[in-house]
């Protein structure tokens, strides 16, 4: 295919992914906000470093801030009204690689954002927040029941997996300290609530506790945020998938890239690690690293298909 | 001026190729169909069909009104117009190949040497060369307003890249979808077969030196050009890929696509760009548009561009006036439609007349297209003709008049009210080894009573357009 259409296909699947990750972001710093005692200006500026855009203003993080940054921002490319309408614009200049469905469901309604003004987004925060995860769920729902499994889709999922396992990096990244050893000595009601707030983020509260039985423990939260094979929001699964993808477009073009390397020998990684060694080498490290994974993967693999 | 044609009506009623369309509405009720032309609407939106008007600033994305009502053509009506049509394709190619060869048809003083050498379409590069088929425009568009119920004329040709063939198919495909029981018992002739014998008719001249299936292209300046839709449509339908510029790059004097593979080979490129911008190195070295070498890639035979670089000439307003006589020169044959009377303010005799009348002459730049830059002397003020006037006065050569036509009229819904309002046809003519026109094509309207001018970028909408079987 197209250099240039895979290039799009890849970024579509990026934007799309990033636009409901940013929406879980803000559910989560609404959600932490509204703890007692917490110091809601704090967790926003928290999601706001967690989607790496800039507070243009001065002094504390408020809920209009998050609200004109990463809701109704058209120039950054953090805000949800980008990241959609970047995700349609890619997919407009690829319109011969969508199916009908797809299309329809980059284009309906994509208007819905535009001319808002943060009072009434403000207003309208849940339902924004809410239309945001739906439109990505019928996109993917198009996208999983109709495409063609041929390389337009392995490049389209392999965005979507790269954003995937980046946003959940960053949302650890911004929160490593709750679940250093130390804060569970200082323990008390509200690093519980927290931790339930960050797997709300991920939609993993309830999957959470089938698979660690017992109560919120910070190791077994990070295990299951990074390690946990079977968390379609994982870091783990997310590059799972991303071999995967890789691995279906090797095949199908033949010879040998450094984006397969590198995701083969992180999965393995990510297969074998334990979660103590990366407590005891250091979780912010470990996070910082796996950042500069994903984006070198992604250089990667412009790299390896011309793009 | 006169009482312009009702295509549907005459006084005995219904006229023949309307009358399953009279029947329609008289069951559906006018009410209904009001509802429905927004769900049709909302259809479009949805599809994303949608076109942008140049300079107009607004919605960038935005639709061009459809008319639920259809326009219709009886067999008979259509057999003429089908003859018509492809006598003018064959007449305006073999005029092309001429102008760029021997200009036999110059030399015989049929046509004014400065009329073709001095245009600004007219590329000197092209000359001597041989393009595949000797076809230049491949998909030739002709506007044809009709005038009374024998009388059908040409308004104008399009031999560059003609648009609009997108709506002539979804059109048609949002009615059949909305009102299937219609379409039932197949009266109507299909138009869907339009992208595969467009796809034949570009993959039959491509280049001697290709072997096996043609690589084809259709080649767009990008999401934001007004016509994309259209593009990406056209490339969908046929199964090609969409390519814009820097996604093409020549090497070898060959020309190739950058694909996630590397590098593939293209045999044909149904461009969608102006002959402008598709080379730097040979038309506009200040352009940071286009595919430099694909002039000489095109030139050295290992690709074949649609249409030819220089078809420009052969739309041209100027010449347009010599194409009845093209016609006799090349084929020796009478012309089947006839020209809208035309005078040429460049000559004096003509200019005179001209100005004496532009309070009822309509008066069009000669490179201008789009329906930019008209005065419809009738619909004008004494003060725009009198500006008007001073331009034509000052480059007379620019200027041609034609009376203002009575264009005929087809039913079309304004709210909920059945209304006569002025249309125009524009079918899309395919040249390759042999000439192909499904039947139909475009029909426009003027939505705005009383109105004349058709075009989308002023307020025009468009129709389903029906050939009824004989």
């Amino acid at each position: 295919m197209l250099s240039r259409a895979a290039a799009n296909l890849f970024w579509l699947g990026r934007y799309m992914e990033r636009a409901e990750a940013t929406a879980r972001m803000i559910s989560m710093g609404q959600r932490m906000a509204m703890l007692p005692g917490s110091p809601s200006h704090s967790e926003w500026a928290s999601v706001m470093q967690a989607t790496g855009a800039i507070n243009d203003g001065d002094g504390p993080v408020s809920e209009t801030d998050i609200v004109t940054n990463l809701v109704l921002d058209t120039t950054s490319a953090s805000s949800i009204q980008a990241c959609l309408s970047r995700a349609r614009e890619n997919g407009r200049a690829v319109r011969t690689a969508l199916t009908q469905e797809m299309w329809e469901s980059l284009n309906d309604d994509w208007r819905y954002l535009q001319g808002m003004d943060p009072t009434t987004a403000r207003q309208q925060l849940s339902r924004i927040l809410e239309w945001v995860r739906n439109r990505a769920a019928v996109f993917r729902g198009a996208v999983e029941t109709a495409m063609l499994r041929k390389d337009g889709y392995y490049f389209l999922r392999l965005g979507g997996s790269i954003e995937r396992a980046d946003m959940t990096l960053r949302l650890l990244n911004v929160k490593y300290f709750l679940l250093l050893p130390e804060t569970e000595v200082v323990g008390g009601g509200r690093d519980h609530h927290q931790w339930m707030t960050m797997l709300h983020a991920v939609s993993g509260l309830r999957a959470y506790h089938h698979d660690y039985l017992g109560d919120y423990a910070p190791w077994n939260i990070a295990d299951f945020l990074l390690l946990n094979q079977a968390f379609p929001r994982s870091v783990a699964f997310s590059y799972t998938q991303i071999n995967a993808c890789l691995e279906k477009l090797e095949k199908s073009h033949g010879g040998s890239h450094a984006c397969q390397a590198t995701a083969r020998g992180e999965c393995n990684l990510l297969e074998r690690t334990d979660i103590n060694i990366i407590f005891n080498d250091g979780l912010h490290e470990y996070l910082n690293e796996k950042i500069a994974k994903t984006a070198r993967i992604s250089r990667e693999v412009s790299d390896a298909y011309y793009f | 001026m006169n009482v312009p044609f009702n295509e549907m009506e005459d006084t005995s009623g219904s006229r023949e190729p309307y009358r399953r369309i009279a029947d329609w509405i008289n069951k559906t009720g006018t009410e209904l169909l009001g509802q429905r032309r927004e769900e049709a609407e909302a259809i479009f939106r949805k599809i994303g069909i949608t076109f942008a008007v140049y300079g107009e600033g607004g919605d960038p994305e935005r639709l061009i009104p459809f008319d639920l009502i259809p326009r219709a053509f009886s067999g008979q009506e259509w057999s003429v117009l089908d003859k018509g049509i492809r006598q003018r394709a064959r007449a305006l190619n073999a005029f092309l190949y001429d102008i760029y060869h021997r200009g036999e048809i110059i030399k015989a003083g049929v046509i004014p040497a400065d009329l073709v050498y001095r245009n600004s379409a007219y590329l000197p590069q092209m000359v001597g060369f041989e393009p595949p088929g000797r076809v230049y425009s491949h998909i030739v568009g002709i506007d044809i307003v009709r005038t009374g119920p024998d009388s059908f004329q040409v308004l104008e040709d399009n031999c560059r890249t003609p648009s609009g063939v997108s709506y002539m198919l979804e059109n048609r495909e949002i009615m059949a979808r909305m009102f299937p029981e219609i379409f039932s018992g197949g009266p109507i002739k299909p138009v869907d077969d339009y992208p595969d014998e467009l796809h034949r008719t570009l993959k039959e001249l491509a280049p001697a030196g290709c072997t096996g299936e043609a690589a084809v292209v259709v080649l767009t300046p990008g999401a934001f050009n007004s016509a994309y839709y259209e593009h990406s449509f056209l490339a969908d339908l046929m199964g090609v890929e969409l390519v814009e510029p820097q996604d093409l790059f020549v090497e070898d004097a060959k020309v190739w696509m950058r694909t996630t593979r590397g590098p593939t080979q293209v045999d044909v490129i149904y461009r969608r760009i102006d002959d402008d911008y598709i080379d730097p190195l040979t038309f506009r070295p200040e352009s940071m548009l286009g595919i430099p070498g694909l002039f000489d890639a095109y030139r050295a035979g290992t690709v074949n561009i649609c249409s030819a670089p220089g078809a420009g000439v052969a739309d041209d307003k100027a010449i347009y006036i010599y194409v009845p006589e093209m016609i006799r020169f090349y084929l020796g044959e009478e012309p089947v439609l006839e020209n809208i009377p035309t005078y040429q303010c460049g000559l004096p005799d003509e200019r005179q007349y001209v100005l004496d009348n532009l309070a009822e002459l309509v008066v069009k730049e000669v490179h201008g297209s789009g329906g930019y830059g008209m005065l419809i002397g009738p619909k004008s003020s004494k003060a725009e003709i009198s500006a008007y006037r001073k331009r034509i006065i000052a480059n007379p050569a620019d200027f041609i008049a034609q009376p203002t036509l009575d264009l005929s009229t087809a039913p079309t819904l304004d709210g909920t009210k059945l209304c006569g309002r002025h249309v125009d046809f524009r079918p899309f003519c395919l040249v390759g080894k042999s000439i192909r026109l499904v039947p139909g094509g475009l029909t426009r309207v003027a939505l705005t009573e009383g109105s004349l001018v058709v075009n989308s970028s002023q307020g025009g909408g468009v129709k389903d357009t029906w050939v009824l079987q004989e």
